[in-house]
């Protein structure tokens, strides 16, 4: 039987991961719908309304699944985790007020206008309204990961009687680690959108839904997916240097690296062995996770070895999980690369009369089921891309200041056993629902519509019904 | 000295009464929503997107107020936080399986295929009523001092079918203002069984509130501080009444008055949420913990105080925006 601490963790990680698959979605979502009304208003192109009001049903639904998902969150710090808040809720509480106060409100209620106020409101009221539905999602995410980021480089607080107080917020708020996390976030949340639009508009023109709203949906986030993934593995490198240089550790667990040394070779493939600390079948190239990490081939690397105190007490995370959630990451960003390249580098070939380029139209069939198996991907390396930080924070809740253990409430293990599975079996239900429901959009969309409304809109015009 | 007086002091209070206003706008706004949900087994299909109609484009915010009620409580006192939750462990689980149920149900049942929308109606109106039992059954056991004795559990259940009641009141009143015609009539009949279970709810917590303590008991009935207090429950009678007349006479001719009952419901409402948080000041863990106690340190909570004087007027304004564009009957969800 696991016991109260191991089941509350993983309570919180499927809430969280849960939780996270949405506000992926909407953050990126609210922006794109921005572009495709703005676009319309100033192009009249119907293309961009027809990309609208499908894009808006998928990003409703995803809303309110990230908002029931999210109170659940709200709960969890004082149902499991009440020691969090009573030593560093002084830091921690400004911030989630802080993330209600100037987000939550601002997305929920412009949230109603913008899904059914069209025809009651003017268009640049509509228009703005969108637009502080895409800033205010924005803005939670940047509350959250200031807290979270603090929560891995604090500064900016002092304890007194074991209670941390704020002295500094500007340090708080810019803390080290928060600006490579809100980045690598922020085109995590657009590359997981790109690939879920490129994936379902791939589906839609396989069972023969080939409008042009569809054309220019694929289209832009193909290339938006092609133009983000460089920038992101960038932004993940440096995020990756900063983390070496505050939490070496987590680093040493994601390269599964052991002895501290010169040269280190990068690992590729491994089992590593907590008990033995060593890896069992072992696949490296030399020298390179030193090059990587300190771009020097002989730079020196610090190994888990370095952070187990002279009692024995272990104080790095558990190696296998951050080990592999960190290649799960990677992997699929290399897939995103990949296929992004492809597809764009396909669409970019001439016609054969030469006239022109050859577009989505252009696209072999393969290509278009691949990036079907690709409609995921982003909720794939986001949750992978998590893991590896939050495990890789482990034992600490918030580096050196307080481990998991001491947050942890007084409850009884079977009690957090039977909610974990509930809520487990509630979220796989839901889960199913809404994968299903977004390719029955999909499917339902391409039936006996017309392509071209009646009577063509006026940009300025309120919207009327582009199907 | 200090300019303003101990901030060790006004502080706490300032941030008891913010919650206290968070759960204030929580109840009643979010109380008509799952009230309505409340309500669905007794409307047929049309009647069903009528009322979903009147509070589609507002849900989403009212549970807002939820969000900001528990984040000022985590925040200003995370001791009570930590206290209250661990001792209503299960009941917040319901809760937030009724509220997850009914929020997804919200656009699975227009975006699902047809065939699963009955379904969908389903999981709507028991995810309203898990939520609104659960709510309930906290505040009974909340009210006791969350202790569970047989006894304790006992007023909890019947709590939790009084404030279930008590929503589907205000949930009816709510659609008595949004829709017209025959759901209407539906809605007066519903209020008018809804309203003896708000009596009764109010009457069983003002009954027993002061029997849990004897401090509480002396702040009702010793004079002279019982006659501040005599205005609540002489209100609540004359609000009663009225409601029940003003029930008997509606609809009237030409939709005269139709936001009435809403009105005067949610000023029952407002009274007994002033009864039940002067029976418990100071303590924000009944008799165990006061908002003093509890109080997170005084530079947090100003910090967090500064950004509340500007962003909480903004909330109300751009609210208020949002129930103004929505404005009159409910008419049909549409996106575009």
């Amino acid at each position: 039987m696991m016991d109260a601490l191991i089941l509350s963790r993983i309570q919180f990680a499927a809430n969280i991961s849960f939780h996270i698959l949405f506000p992926t979605i909407t953050i990126a979502l609210g922006w794109v719908l921005f572009y495709f009304r703005v676009q319309f208003a100033r192009t009249s192109d119907q293309r961009f309304m027809e990309a609208y009001m499908f894009w808006v049903k998928i990003f409703a639904l995803s809303f309110a699944m990230g908002v029931v998902s999210g109170i659940t969150m709200s709960f969890q710090f004082g149902t499991n985790w009440p020691g969090f808040m009573e030593i560093v809720g002084n830091v921690a509480g400004p911030l989630l007020a802080y993330e209600v106060m100037t987000a939550f409100f601002l997305e929920a209620v412009f949230l109603g206008i913008m899904l059914f106020g069209a025809s009651r409101v003017p268009a640049w009221l509509h228009m703005t309204a969108t637009f502080l539905v895409a800033f205010g999602t924005t803005m939670s995410a940047f509350w959250i990961i200031v807290l979270n980021s603090w929560m891995h480089t604090p500064q900016g607080f002092e304890m007194i009687d074991g209670v941390a107080h704020a002295t500094d917020w500007w340090a708080i708020i810019f803390n080290p680690s928060m600006p490579y996390r809100f980045a690598h976030m922020m085109l995590a949340s657009f590359l997981t959108v790109s690939f879920l639009i490129a994936g379902v508009s791939a589906f839609r023109w396989l069972i023969g839904g080939r409008t042009e709203g569809v054309r220019l949906a694929l289209h832009t986030a193909i290339v938006a997916a092609a133009l983000l993934i460089p920038v992101q593995i960038l932004v993940g490198d440096m995020h990756g240097l900063n983390t070496k240089e505050y939490q070496p550790a987590k680093v040493a667990a994601m390269e599964g690296n052991w002895e501290t040394g010169t040269g280190v070779p990068l690992v590729l493939f491994a089992l590593p062995d907590q008990e033995a600390r060593e890896n069992r079948f072992e696949i490296a190239i030399p020298k390179l996770a030193s090059f990587i990490l300190t771009h020097d081939w002989n730079g020196k690397v610090q190994g888990l070895n370095d952070f187990v105190a002279e009692d024995g007490t272990i104080l790095h995370p558990r190696v296998a999980p951050v080990f592999w959630s960190f290649r799960v990451m990677v992997g699929t960003g290399l897939a995103m690369l990949i296929v992004s390249w492809v597809t764009v580098g396909l669409m970019l070939r001439k016609n054969r009369n030469g006239t022109g380029r050859r577009g989505v139209d252009g696209l072999p069939k393969p290509v278009m089921y691949g990036l079907v198996a690709m409609s995921f991907s982003g909720w794939l390396a986001t949750l992978a891309g998590w893991y590896t930080t939050e495990i890789g924070r482990q034992p600490w809740l918030v580096q050196g200041v307080m481990t998991t253990k001491e947050a942890v409430a007084d409850v009884p293990a079977t009690l957090v056993l039977s909610t974990l599975i509930g809520y487990l079996v509630v979220y796989a239900i839901l889960l199913v629902a809404y994968i299903g429901v977004i390719f029955y959009l999909a499917r339902r969309s391409n039936m006996g519509k017309s392509i071209e409304p009646a009577v063509p809109l006026r940009p300025t015009q309120k919207i009327q019904p582009a199907e | 000295m200090y300019t303003f007086g101990d901030p060790a002091q006004w502080l706490p209070f300032t941030f008891a009464i913010l919650m206290g206003l968070s759960i204030l706008i929580y109840v009643v706004l979010d109380g008509f929503d799952l009230g309505v949900g409340v309500l669905f087994p007794f409307a047929d299909d049309a009647e069903k997107d009528r009322m979903i109609a009147s509070i589609g484009p507002f849900w989403d915010a009212n549970e807002t107020w939820l969000v900001l009620a528990i984040g000022i409580m985590l925040v200003a006192f995370p001791t009570a936080h930590g206290q209250i939750l661990t001792a209503l462990y299960l009941p917040v689980f319901l809760m937030l399986i009724g509220l997850i149920m009914r929020g997804v149900a919200f656009e699975f049942r227009v975006k699902a295929p047809a065939a699963y929308k009955d379904l969908w109606n389903n999981v709507f109106f028991a995810g309203s009523l898990l939520s609104s039992l659960s709510q309930g059954f906290m505040l009974g056991m909340y009210i006791m001092g969350l202790d569970y004795t047989w006894g304790h559990f006992a007023f909890a259940v019947l709590t939790a079918i009084f404030l279930t009641v008590g929503y589907s009141f205000i949930g009816a009143t709510w659609v008595i203002y949004k829709t017209d015609e025959h759901l209407q009539r539906k809605a007066v009949g519903w209020a008018k069984g809804g309203i003896w279970g708000l009596v009764l709810g109010i009457g069983a917590i003002s009954a027993a509130t002061p029997l849990v303590s004897t401090r509480i008991f002396e702040k009702w009935f010793d004079f002279p501080q019982a006659l501040y207090l005599a205005p609540l429950p002489i209100l609540s009678a004359i609000l009663v009444v009225w409601l029940w007349s003003m029930l008997q006479k509606m609809p009237r001719a030409g939709d005269r008055g139709s936001w009435h009952p809403f009105v005067l419901a949610t000023l029952l409402w407002v009274l007994a949420f002033l009864g039940m948080a002067y029976s418990f000041y100071p303590y924000v863990v009944p008799e165990k913990l006061t908002i003093y106690d509890a109080a997170s340190a005084p530079e947090s909570l100003f910090i967090i105080l500064i950004g509340t004087c500007f962003v909480l007027p903004t909330i109300i304004g751009y609210t208020i925006l949002a129930y103004t564009v929505f404005r009159g009957k409910a008419t049909e969800l549409r996106y575009d």
